[in-house]
């Protein structure tokens, strides 16, 4: 057990290492991230600023418009909590990069060493995430503070350990999902296209578009019941009170099950790529 | 009991089609043929403790599917191996914990991280007792020469900097079975050399057993003395380097040097195929069975200041090797196809 601690410290500390070593690339990185919120910010301010114009044209009131029961405040409090779960559940390039290793061979040396290629990956993924939550803690905390007038408040207690809760079950479903993903590679070799379709899904259906809660119906329903919304969506309308008591908790628990079932699948997916691994790339 | 046992060990792949053309491609999207490689074509080998064996072949015999089937990569069709009694494609961690794998064109060690932090990482991953650990790398840091480069990023390194990392990550757990598979590919004569002379070194002391593919005769000359050679999938000789040359070449290369102020001779062709002529030096191929006859008939009709008879080159040799090995299975696979209609 103490054996296994150390050798995860090593892959976590290595990992953090090596992280570190484009400080270029990781700076920009990580400072892009904020540009879509401002964009999102401005987006929302022409939308209802086009909708109050007409209202008060038409019946000559304005101030209070919604779409969907979101207000302008509302809107850019839910990005900017979105933006704080895609921080934890996004995963670039884990699975192109699983699938890359399939095709030129690197995957090799999991295969040749005592060393479980998921586990390394998930290690290796928490190191950048660590990496980039401390040098973006800064910036975050300026950009919520500059906006905290969209906010309604601090939730209480329970609402903001539930929030915690859903951010770190959103990590590891990213991650066990987006691993599953790239484990196609053995069969697919190719999963370029596949990863292009699931970004376009994912980009709607998690809630980082729109809040799902605004899909009509039944496709409202179907959007509702995918794994998908947990990245995005889920914790933002926590944080804002949006799923509450009984709700949120069988909410977590199926957001728990769906990372349980994910995590068995990335696992299965790998023993059975092993078995049918060609050993490609020499 | 053998430390490797190989037996009728077998691995084909289905391999996809792609005909020529954009039409082709597109009927491909819908239909798409297949045919079936057989990479290993049921082997049988041993290897007992100890022992440096070359494992040789054209490419596509064979040779790295194999490696890959003992070190677990792959999994076979059919056949078994086990090695230190260990089934190789069950991956078990006891197993990967007595075995080492180095593929001269892949690259183990984190590329942008110096060697010693990959090196850390195999302390952990190994269960490496961390005074074992140093002891160990201190020895083969030096052996190697590369004390200097510990602290450099990898991608830094040349080629042959590089691979003496790979083998000092390989070799940090004391592997009792290496596998090397083109490790000095790519590498200059020097460093070519020193690999060679370190992994012979390392051999001798710590008596392990390596199983080696190369295309450098010179590799295999410098360390093995037992060479296997497969095929398209076949073992085609199993013994030493000498005898290679013994059993498959027919001829022997004579080197003779005439007076700088005789006559160039004529009608040496009769003697053997003239291979050089550069007078007064001359290289003649001549039948094995024929030399002392045709040797005697040379002397006889010339004046001679100096001659040699040596075997041929072991590439030569090897080469007519591979294509006598490879026009024989075609004719089986005629026979074969005919009998079976």
């Amino acid at each position: 057990m103490y054996a296994k601690a150390q050798t995860c410290w090593t892959i976590l500390r290595i990992s953090l290492e090596e992280r570190l070593v484009y400080r270029g690339d990781f700076a920009l990185g990580t400072l892009m991230r904020f540009l879509p919120i401002v964009t999102q910010v401005f987006l929302w301010k022409a939308i209802f600023e086009a909708i109050e114009f007409n209202a008060a044209g038409a019946a000559g009131r304005s101030g209070d418009e919604t779409i969907a029961g979101y207000s302008y405040h509302d809107f850019i409090a839910y990005y900017l909590l979105t933006m704080v779960g895609r921080a934890f559940s996004s995963m670039p390039g884990l699975a192109s990069g699983i699938a890359l290793q399939i095709r030129n061979g690197e995957i090799k040396k999991f295969l040749v060493q005592p060393i479980d290629l998921v586990g390394f990956l998930l290690l290796n993924r928490l190191a950048h995430k660590l990496v980039y939550y401390s040098v973006a803690l800064g910036p975050f905390a300026l950009v919520f503070f500059l906006c905290r007038g969209f906010f309604p408040g601090w939730p209480d207690a329970t609402t903001l350990s539930a929030f915690f809760a859903s951010l770190v079950m959103g990590f590891l479903l990213g991650f066990f999902l987006e691993a599953t993903l790239g484990m196609l590679g053995f069969w697919l070799l190719e999963v370029s296209s596949l990863l292009f379709v699931y970004m376009l899904f994912s980009f709607f259906f998690s809630g980082h578009m729109f809040p799902i809660d605004m899909l009509p119906g039944i496709w409202g329903q179907i959007v509702e019941a995918l794994p998908l919304k947990y990245l995005a969506y889920f914790p933002a309308a926590v944080f804002l009170g949006k799923v509450q008591g009984q709700e949120l908790a069988v909410a977590l628990w199926v957001e728990l099950a769906w990372v349980a079932f994910f995590m068995v699948a990335s696992r299965v997916a790998l023993n059975r790529g092993y078995r049918r691994y060609s050993g490609f790339g020499g | 009991m053998a430390i490797i046992e190989i037996s009728a060990l077998a691995k084909s792949y289905r391999i996809y089609q792609k005909q020529d053309g954009l039409l082709a491609s597109v009927r491909g999207l819908f239909h798409r043929q297949y045919r079936t490689v057989e990479a290993v074509r049921g082997i049988d080998l041993h290897l007992e403790q100890g022992e440096f064996v070359a494992f040789l072949g054209p490419n596509g015999a064979g040779k790295t599917t194999t490696l890959k089937l003992l070190s677990g990569v792959i999994t076979p069709t059919g056949g078994t191996a086990t090695v230190m009694g260990h089934v190789p494609w069950k991956r078990e961690n006891a197993y990967r914990r007595r075995f080492a794998l180095v593929m001269g064109q892949k690259n183990q060690l984190w590329w942008d991280l110096p060697a010693q932090e990959s090196f850390r990482l195999h302390q952990q991953i190994y269960r490496i007792e961390p005074r074992q650990f140093e002891r160990t790398r201190d020895e083969l840091v030096d052996l190697l020469e590369v004390k200097g480069l510990l602290s450099q990023p990898v991608r830094e390194l040349s080629l042959g900097e590089r691979m003496k990392m790979e083998l000092i990550a390989a070799l940090l757990h004391s592997p009792e079975v290496l596998f090397l598979d083109e490790p000095t590919i790519g590498l200059d004569v020097i460093a070519q050399h020193n690999i060679q002379i370190f992994l012979r070194h390392y051999q001798q002391l710590r008596k392990i057993t390596i199983l080696l593919t190369s295309h450098y005769m010179k590799d295999v000359a410098a360390l093995c003395q037992r060479v296997v050679i497969i095929a398209q999938g076949r073992i085609m000789y199993d013994g030493s380097l000498a005898g290679i040359v013994d059993r498959f070449s027919g001829h022997k290369i004579v080197s003779l040097l005439f007076p700088a102020d005789a006559e160039p001779p004529q009608g040496l062709s009769r003697f053997g195929e003239v291979l050089e002529e550069r007078f007064p030096k001359v290289k003649l191929r001549i039948n094995r069975g024929a030399v002392p006859e045709l040797l005697a008939g040379i002397l006889a009709a010339h004046t001679i200041e100096d001659v040699s008879v040596e075997d041929p080159p072991l590439e030569e040799v090897i080469a007519e090797m591979f294509s006598f090995a490879g026009e024989q299975i075609a004719a089986n696979e005629r026979a074969e196809r005919i009998a079976s209609g």
